[in-house]
């Protein structure tokens, strides 16, 4: 199996809490990994390592057979994040940010890969204008272009959709699913959205109090709990005591 | 060292300076009003003085010296909390930038933000108060690169606060330079200072910096030893605060500090 991001026994200590405590898992090359849990259950703390934001206080990210540690920046130039609790420069128009952000990864053919993204997350219109006097969702298809101008091979996704409207939020969806097969990347999806989550992921962890609680498909997991859906397994998983599985 | 990224980096900063007018006008407007109080004061203190009757323009000469230094500081310490403002530290550090890229792009893009400022007010100098600050000579070059090393070298150690400490380290940054101010004896001789306080001053490449301007324009001797002082203090300083900012870089990814700004 060929694995593009392994994590394996990760750990994060604070002075006062473990968030997150000793978990495993791999994300394949093409695949869409799911990553649930309530608030607080460590989801934020383990993007935050993948992204090299926090330091690990134990174990190993991989992610293109490299360790994070001894090789952050090949890695940072090979993955990049949405969330919509971080933004782009505000006074900036679209254009800018995104000329920024492709020197800041060192794109060659920028001029190029700027009009394939405008193209195909219909930006056309909004180059020229301030990012700050965007509506949430097209300030969130300007992150999704920012996300991937350095063509990232791996995409992690922290509630790429939160905040959207319906018809937005279905548009990044197909685009997502339609950009990872041409390219072939791998993402990790962090969402409360469980129809989002069923639709995208073919497989999903659970977590909560800085472990994996459950993992497998989402029909696997309905099936195994016993409910109609992915938001009742959620919910029966969130509300009971980890250690009775 | 990847130039494309520092340009990035750069361009970022530019781009935020150009685009804004009132941006422009606050960089030119404070150090023009400056350099203009300062003017009228050196101009009473030259008629008044015993100490300045033979040299006008010291005091404005060290004051636009002063004001380089502060701009150059206040200048770094602006890039990075324009980050932190704007919501945008995530992507900066999720973006594959060496520390020492982010911190050389900034050491650049701080001198050009502190010139935008200070090339109006000193071409107001002349007309204003005939008086110029390329009276200096050619030392004048050494004393601007001591104080450009010394603003930075304080502006990459507030940073560094802020990553350690995240924005609640902001009110620091304001008030670094005021608080170094009184040991820099700007616009006095060390002597005035009490004993203690002259000690403490002459750890500082300040003293020597202002001391040497003061011996140029009065005295119209140069004493190189002090400017090489300056020079030497500030590689020390610069030194220290460089290891600090990756020292604190390390810091924030294990507390989380870089997680909480961004968000």
């Amino acid at each position: 199996m060929n694995y593009l991001v392994e994590v394996k026994n990760l750990k994060k200590n604070y002075s006062s809490k473990e968030a997150v405590r000793g978990i495993s898992f791999n994300i394949q090359e093409e695949q869409i990994l799911g990553l649930l849990g309530p608030n607080g259950s460590g989801k934020t703390t383990t993007i935050g390592m993948l992204l090299g934001l926090l330091k690990p206080s134990a174990g190993e990210i991989k992610i293109d057979k490299m360790n994070f540690e001894t090789n952050r920046i090949d890695i940072l130039s090979k993955i990049n994040f949405i969330s919509p609790y971080i933004e782009l420069p505000k006074k900036l128009t679209v254009k800018q940010n995104l000329t920024v952000y492709g020197k800041l990864y060192n794109i060659k053919s920028l001029k190029e890969r700027i009009e394939y993204l405008t193209e195909k997350l219909r930006l056309d219109e909004l180059l020229n204008r301030v990012t700050g006097e965007l509506s949430s969702g097209q300030k969130n298809r300007v992150s999704l272009a920012k996300a991937l101008v350095n063509k990232p091979k791996v995409l992690f996704l922290d509630e790429p959709t939160a905040s959207l409207d319906p018809e937005i939020g279905d548009f990044v969806r197909s685009f997502l699913e339609t950009y990872k097969k041409e390219n072939k990347i791998s993402i990790l999806l962090a969402s409360h959205n469980m129809n989002e989550v069923t639709r995208l992921c073919k497989s999903i962890l659970m977590m909560k109090d800085g472990v994996i609680i459950d993992k497998g498909s989402p029909s696997d997991l309905i099936k195994k709990h016993g409910r109609k859906n992915l938001e009742e397994v959620f919910l029966k998983l969130s509300r009971n005591n980890h250690e009775s599985y | 060292m990847n130039l494309t990224r520092m340009y990035g980096l750069f361009l970022r900063h530019f781009y935020l300076i150009t685009r804004s007018f009132p941006r422009i006008l606050d960089l030119i407007y404070w150090p023009s009003i400056q350099i203009t109080l300062w003017g009228f004061i050196s101009n009473f203190f030259a008629i008044n003085s015993t100490y300045y009757n033979n040299a006008v323009g010291v005091i404005l000469t060290c004051a636009i010296l002063y004001d380089f230094l502060f701009r150059t500081s206040i200048g770094f310490n602006m890039l990075f909390l324009e980050e932190i403002w704007s919501r945008n530290f995530t992507n900066l550090f999720i973006a594959p930038m060496k520390i020492s890229e982010i911190i050389i792009s900034l050491i650049v893009t701080a001198l050009i933000r502190a010139l935008i400022g200070l090339v109006p007010a000193i071409l107001l100098t002349s007309p204003l108060f005939g008086i110029s600050i390329l009276d200096l000579g050619i030392y004048l070059f050494l004393l601007f690169l001591s104080l450009y090393i010394f603003g930075i070298t304080l502006g990459i150690l507030v940073s560094a606060g802020l990553l350690r400490f995240g924005p609640s380290f902001e009110n620091i940054a304001w008030s670094t330079m005021f608080l170094l101010a009184p040991f820099g004896c700007i616009y006095y001789p060390i002597e005035i200072l009490p004993e203690i306080f002259q000690k403490i001053a002459y750890t500082l490449p300040l003293v020597y910096i202002f001391e040497e301007a003061r011996n140029i324009l009065i005295n119209n001797v140069v004493n190189l030893e002090n400017i090489f002082t300056a020079l030497k203090l500030n590689m020390v300083y610069l030194i220290i605060a460089i290891s600090l900012f990756y020292f604190s870089f390390n810091v924030a990814r294990k507390k989380g500090t870089l997680i909480n700004i961004g968000e």
